[in-house]
């Protein structure tokens, strides 16, 4: 029944679930969403840079996205700025030369659309091997920052008057989530990665009272929405992209029915 | 004082932000099994000393030497947002792994057991203020910072959980560095007392420092509801200095 890129795209999808169930939830917990939008964007550059220098489009991505972050670590520290005035600045730098490169690029045949939306169609086994992999690199480097992380996006100061250096972390997460970005293009591309990050967690929320319930949660709903969303995206023939964020945002109306009895 | 009980060494230490010194030459010793005690009137660098100690800033002047990594601290606001489902049990091991017994024991001293399993968020100011004393307990510490812990809290609530602070340092030998208002409450239960107002404006034992001249000003000026408090407990430990400080009433 299943045609053979579309099993692909499965594999891949619940790959990607199970990553941006656990990193999302960090997002919505340390308010990151702007942050996550901000990496995506500067990945277009990332995948411009791919097709100009002809490497691995992944790898150019998370080069990219690393790079990103790391500039707006060190702006905090030397900028009075503001938060989101920074991300908006590195997020349409970013994306203002990546477009303007991609200008230069006209004699070549570009998808953009798969890369804005994401494309089934184009997975292959080496982006399998790449999700799958990378993912559980991801996982189980946040496996080991878990108990700082959480402590340190409970509040800050405590975690570090007592031991952990919140510093380090938050730089190490911030690596994953550009990590996470430059595995999933392909299937959900850069305009909703975010969403896929964000919403099932929100969900989630609905549903729980404790951290580990809500990663959980997230999880499911994210395979729900790659289940659901995929089959719906291949039987009416849309990208794969929005047809999965728009599977998380139903499940999202659903769980706000849970919390109105609730309160 | 001997040296083997010295947990932290602040040395006329200071700090400089945005053009202005937050606190400047601060010293002070947190030693095992006593209690030090920070007052002054707000943005007196309460809080600032109390992180200096704990060694959250980069850029200080002067040193701080710490000779314990075992240190549990009590910030004076901690905000959980709704995003973020935290129920007791989960925050008490925050930063630590505790058996079930630990977490019991700790709750149980601050009086919060009922509460293991609610949501953090609904909570009351003063639950609040125990689950974040007993966190801070349930592993033992070495050193204990408390800033404003019993904020929130009803007053006889106030007066047990200072009784419980003072026996906690008595039993677990543990120093605690304390930031308080109510001067009329801490001044009976502590070791030490450091009186800030953007430098060490004087130091000493409660009975000393409450005979101070610059003490005196300092609270008179600020509120004179305070000094009428304060008056009140001057005039009793002077009533009862032949005999003894302790006796209430």
């Amino acid at each position: 029944m299943f045609d053979d890129f579309l099993f692909r795209a499965l594999i891949a999808g619940i790959g990607i679930a199970l990553v941006t169930g656990p990193l999302g939830c960090f997002v919505v917990w340390r308010r990151l969403s702007f942050f996550g939008d901000t990496l995506a964007h500067s990945a277009l550059l990332g995948v411009i840079l791919s097709i100009s220098f002809d490497i691995n489009i992944s790898l150019s991505i998370f080069a990219v996205s690393s790079l990103v972050a790391l500039i707006l670590l060190r702006l905090q520290n030397t900028t009075n700025l503001a938060g989101d005035a920074l991300l908006g600045l590195l997020s349409h730098s970013s994306l203002a030369i990546g477009l303007l490169v991609l200008g230069f690029l006209s004699f070549i045949r570009f998808d953009i659309m798969g890369v804005l939306f994401g494309d089934i169609l184009s997975v292959n086994v080496n982006d399998l091997i790449i999700i799958w992999a990378g993912g559980a690199i991801i996982l189980f480097v946040l496996w080991l920052i878990w108990k700082p992380l959480f402590a340190s996006t409970v509040n800050y100061e405590l975690a570090e008057a007592e031991g952990m250096n919140p510093k380090r972390v938050n730089a190490i997460f911030t690596i994953l989530l550009a990590a996470l970005i430059a595995i999933s293009i392909k299937m959900v591309g850069l305009l909703l990665i975010t969403g896929m990050l964000i919403i099932p967690c929100a969900m989630a929320r609905n549903l729980s009272n404790n951290p580990k319930q809500m990663v959980v949660l997230s999880i499911i709903g994210g395979l729900l929405s790659v289940f659901v969303g995929l089959y719906a995206s291949f039987e009416i023939n849309t990208s794969s992209g929005p047809t999965i964020v728009t599977v998380a945002i139903i499940l999202f109306i659903l769980s706000l029915s849970r919390i109105r009895k609730k309160y | 004082m001997i040296d083997n009980d010295l947990l932290v060494k602040v040395s006329d230490a200071g700090l400089y932000k945005d053009g202005k010194w937050l606190v400047k030459g601060v010293n002070l010793n947190i030693t095992k099994g006593k209690i030090v005690t920070l007052i002054g009137p707000n943005g007196s660098g309460k809080t600032t000393t109390a992180k200096i100690a704990l060694g959250l800033y980069k850029n200080i002047e002067g040193t701080v030497e710490r000779l314990t990594n075992k240190i549990s601290y009590v910030p004076q606001k901690v905000s959980i947002d709704w995003t973020l489902p935290v129920r007791v049990i989960d925050f008490m091991v925050l930063t630590q792994d505790l058996r079930d017994q630990e977490i019991n024991d700790a709750l149980n001293l601050t009086g919060v057991e009922h509460l293991k399993n609610n949501n953090l968020r609904e909570l009351s100011g003063g639950e609040f203020q125990r689950v974040l004393l007993a966190r801070a307990i349930a592993k033992k510490p070495d050193l204990l910072v408390l800033d404003e812990p019993v904020q929130g809290v009803d007053f006889t609530g106030e007066v047990e959980l200072y009784a419980l602070i003072k026996k906690i340092s008595e039993t677990l030998q543990c120093g605690i560095l304390l930031i308080s208002h109510d001067l009329h409450v801490v001044m009976s239960a502590t070791d030490y007392v450091v009186c800030l107002n953007g430098h060490v404006c004087c130091s000493g034992t409660p009975v000393a420092v409450a005979q101070n001249k610059e003490y005196k000003e300092l609270f008179g000026e600020k509120s004179s509801h305070l000094l009428s408090l304060y008056e009140h407990e001057h005039d009793h430990v002077h009533d009862s200095d032949g005999n003894i400080v302790k006796e209430a009433k």
